[in-house]
């Protein structure tokens, strides 16, 4: 069996792949399994075979190779041809997940439907949700259930590990708007995330603050959801579809200037919804209208410039590149640049600062084996630089990360935030006695 | 040869390297079926060994069950080497990918043939020493590949290709026995220089697993200058002018009209499309003021010539700019039609000129585009052909271009290939490059050490009535 219309692979986009393998080093599963098969230039050449029905859809080698892909775009930064990678793996996704959804076992089923069919689609179970999370969590329900094996019965040992410490208060977008201290530059909406906004209140806090302090207006628009990527990674084009849709109506029409995210991986699939509704003719004008105001906040501050009001913080720091930012928006200089801002901060790169730390998604979930080898390897890359803080900019690699260093003695110690945490703490620090900062700072790189 | 194996010959390979690092499902075997040229083929199985040891008791297995090998590392070759053929077994050898010394004393190192060719430059540089040839392929190519090619680069030209630092090898024979040949010592004399045989040999005398590398002190200083030119002939001239004054810049690279074109297409670098040509200079060392007087005379000797423009990078970021339009020229070329056949003739740098003269000409008379850029500094050019490999007509267009190309090169003193090895895509011409001498002393070695022919069979020797870049149809594109 081939793939089946919608959304098949682009031959267009499969057959510019020459073949030179400049994306092998670059992939994170070909790295750590160092057979071909596992890295980019081998699967496109599997979705091509299946395209040329010289491949079944649902041959097992097929199906875990698009399974095993974190979809982290690494290979797509370096590829000199230009393939679009996510453009092949996504919709190759969705087709092997048509095919097969009904073999997979049962509890994977459960799962993925309660997730991306249910909790994902709506922000209120999902915070519903959230709720029961973090009253397990405070009342110890969950180290209960780990004693007693329910956990493993359910086959969710591994994912209660990464799940988020739930905040104390949700950021919930009820069109509340926060103005612009000092000369209004900008009028910027504000995108509060699905997992962020509950898991991570206090990094949307923080956004709203330090966009503040940049001269932006800020609104969180009401009608806003999840942006879809949870489901369009996992092989659910169409919810993805819907969920896209949903956010265009909340933010059309605004006259916002640009839409802002400070999680990476749903930046990246904001940006996306052109080439996701494409096929749309209702639709496919908007999300392109859409797309083309959506900033990430490390993005957007570095290009409006930010207020130089900023306070010490002696602390080590090294910057986790998320994929997502890095890779699929080319996203790499504007937070490092923030950071550099910041005084006192001593900026340390870690090694493979890039190579994904094996969160994507619900990675964890499908490849549970791969995904802790990435987590691994990131963490031993962190510990190699010794820093007190990881900054990032993307919720899953700060679950995925704090999951991993709290197994290290060493590692338990060193905190994990958001680049804007560090940002609106170094505001807070902040003295007025304080001298400005000589004017060259502003070019520093 | 055999093309098929039992089951029991499986097993004892996985009793060798281990159940994981053997692998036979079809999808394995569709992976490792290509390389990074059009060609595709499937091996019976592909093996993944650890060590000397374990290489060492494949080509034992092999020998004694009569089935093929062909070597591989990250298959980015661009003669087709690495491309299995009859049935081979793929013996991957990425697993053996530690440097295992850096000897600071003797200036080697010692890898094995895993090593990605990039993550050692960047080892030797963090300590101040320096491993010149830098293929384009070079941070996707490992020394192995490297070295079964003699891979070379745009450097080479100031500082020579990979058997110039080859100076220890050890090799898995044909039948498992392994040889070691050379040593950290400087020179050595002692009997046939049998890193040289090895050395370029595409797989085809038996597999590497360890490599000994000269390195040299890192140049601190780098310039880069672009000149342009109204007639590529005066480009041309000034590639001699310049080695004749006495310089030995790293590189100088030249881009046709019709590259720029398409590079421009690709991704705009602000290439001077008036121009006929570019000639793109670097040059290394230890002191400023001596490169900015080489630079100066370049400019000089490059005006002299005809250079209508000379414009010298003022920063890395400039001088960066540059030679990212000069690595993007592949994809680029490979947008412009969907296929194309990359040459790599090298001739003496005196007959460049008449070398571009006679492409031109070839292009036009098989109505063929052939867009020409290269190592000009050493004379190893990279002519081209674009194609559509679906289109028969073209295709046959595009064969007699091609043995054109090559009579042209050999007419004019030069050879086949300067740095991507023969492989499949040009083993048909082998005869008429080298003489019937040194074809027949060729394979008189190859039977010497492989009597069976179970390394990489169907590389490098013509095959009267065989398979060549143009009848082995692909089935990708």
């Amino acid at each position: 069996m081939s793939f089946i219309a919608p959304d098949i692979p682009p031959a267009d986009v499969f057959n510019r792949c020459v073949r030179c393998g400049l994306c092998l080093p670059t992939c994170p599963t070909y790295v750590e399994t160092l057979v071909e098969t596992s890295g980019p230039r081998g699967r496109i050449a599997l979705i091509k075979a299946v395209a040329e029905g010289r491949l079944e859809l649902t041959s097992p080698g097929f199906v875990h190779q698009m399974s095993e892909c974190l979809d982290c775009r690494a290979c797509e930064a370096v590829c000199p041809s230009g393939v679009a990678y996510g453009q092949l793996l996504e919709p190759a996704r969705t087709q092997v997940q048509r095919a097969i959804a009904t073999r997979a076992p049962w509890h994977i089923r459960a799962l993925r439907w309660f997730l991306l069919d249910r909790v994902f689609s709506s922000m209120a179970l999902l915070r519903f949700v959230a709720v029961l999370l973090r009253l397990s969590q405070q009342l110890g329900l969950q180290s209960l259930a780990r004693s007693t094996g329910l956990l493993r019965a359910l086959h969710l040992e591994d994912s209660e590990k990464l799940s988020p410490r739930i905040s104390a208060h949700f950021f919930v977008p009820r069109d509340q708007r926060w103005p612009a201290e000092g000369k209004r530059k900008a009028t910027a909406f504000m995108h509060a995330g699905c997992v962020m906004h509950v898991a991570f209140a206090g990094v949307d806090e923080a956004t709203v603050r330090v966009l503040q302090k940049a001269g932006c207006d800020v609104i969180a628009p009401s009608g806003q959801g999840c942006c879809g990527a949870i489901n369009i990674h996992a092989g659910e084009m169409d919810r993805g579809r819907e969920l896209a849709k949903r956010n265009i109506v909340a933010f059309e029409g605004s006259g916002a200037d640009v839409y802002i995210i400070n999680a990476a991986g749903c930046g990246s699939t904001l940006k996306e919804y052109g080439h996701l509704l494409a096929g749309d003719a209702e639709w496919a004008e908007r999300a392109t209208a859409f797309s083309a105001r959506v900033r990430d906040i490390t993005e957007w501050l570095d290009e409006i410039g930010i207020s130089p009001d900023l306070g010490p913080i002696e602390r080590t720091v090294t910057y986790q590149d998320p994929c997502h930012l890095a890779h699929a928006q080319r996203i790499v200089a504007a937070p490092r640049r923030l950071l550099a801002r910041i005084p006192g901060l001593r900026l340390r790169e870690m090694p493979e600062s890039s190579l994904c730390c094996g969160s994507a998604g619900i990675y964890n979930l499908t490849q549970p084996e791969m995904a802790a080898r990435l987590q691994k390897r990131k963490v031993a890359n962190i510990l190699r630089v010794t820093p007190e803080i990881v900054a990032t900019a993307n919720p899953g690699c700060a679950m995925q990360m704090a999951a991993g260093l709290r197994e290290t003695e060493t590692g338990s110690a060193i905190a994990i935030k958001h680049v804007v945490e560090l940002l609106d703490e170094s505001y807070a620090a902040y003295k007025p006695s304080m001298r400005p900062e000589p004017a060259s700072a502003s070019s520093s790189v | 040869m055999r093309s098929e194996v039992s089951s029991s010959v499986l097993d004892e390979l996985r009793g060798i390297a281990g159940t994981a690092h053997v692998l036979t499902a079809n999808e394995d075997l569709l992976t490792y079926g290509f390389d990074g040229t059009w060609y595709e083929r499937r091996p019976f199985a592909v093996v993944l060994p650890a060590t000397t040891a374990e290489v060492s008791a494949i080509h034992k297995l092999a020998t004694r069950e009569r089935f093929a090998i062909t070597p591989r590392a990250l298959g980015s070759g661009l003669s087709g080497g690495a491309v299995p053929l009859a049935g081979s077994l793929i013996l991957s050898i990425v697993r053996m990918n530690a440097i295992l010394e850096i000897d600071e004393a003797n200036h080697v190192a010692v890898v094995q043939p895993g090593v990605i060719n990039a993550d050692l430059q960047a080892a030797v540089e963090s300590r101040g020493l320096f491993y010149p040839p830098d293929p384009s392929s070079y941070k996707q190519s490992a020394i192995g590949g490297n070295v079964a090619e003699n891979a070379g680069g745009a450097r080479c030209l100031k500082y020579g290709v990979t058997s110039n630092y080859v100076q220890a090898l050890e090799v898995v024979l044909p039948d498992g026995k392994v040889l070691r040949t050379g040593g950290k010592m400087v020179k050595n004399v002692t009997g046939y220089d049998l890193r040289a045989l090895f050395t370029g040999s595409e797989g085809t005398l038996g597999t590497v697993t360890e490599i000994t590398l000269r390195l040299i002190p890192k140049p601190k200083f780098s310039r880069t200058a672009m000149a342009t030119y109204e007639r590529i002939d005066d480009a041309a001239r000034t590639v001699t002018a310049v080695m004749a004054a006495g310089l030995i810049p790293t590189s100088i690279e030249l881009l046709d009209n019709l590259t720029m074109q398409c590079v421009e297409e690709f991704s705009p670098a602000g290439l001077p499309l008036e121009a006929d040509a570019i000639l793109l200079f670097a040059v290394d060392g230890d002191h400023e003021t001596v490169l900015d007087a080489e630079i100066s005379e370049i400019d000089r000797i490059a005006r002299a010539n005809g250079a209508g423009d000379m414009r010298l990078a003022r920063s890395q970021a400039e001088s960066d700019r540059l030679w990212a339009a000069r690595r993007v020229i592949a994809p680029a070329l490979a947008r412009k039609r969907p296929h194309r056949l990359g040459e790599d003739i090298s001739i003496p740098r005196s007959a460049i000129p008449e070398m571009i003269a006679r492409v031109r000409i070839i292009a036009a008379k098989n109505d063929v585009m052939i867009p020409v850029f290269g190592h000009a500094g050493d004379g190893n050019l990279h002519p081209n052909i674009l194609c559509d490999r679906s289109d028969p007509e073209e295709m046959r267009r595009v064969r007699e271009a091609a043995r054109e190309i090559f009579e042209a090169a050999v007419d004019l003193g030069g050879t086949l290939s300067g740095e991507h090895g023969i492989g499949l895509l040009k083993k048909q011409f082998m005869e008429m490059d080298v003489g019937p001498e040194a074809l027949r002393v060729m394979r008189a070695i190859k039977t010497a050490l492989d009597p069976l022919g179970i390394m990489n069979p169907g590389k490098i020797f013509p095959d009267p009535g065989g398979i060549d870049a143009f009848t082995l149809p692909g089935v990708s594109k």
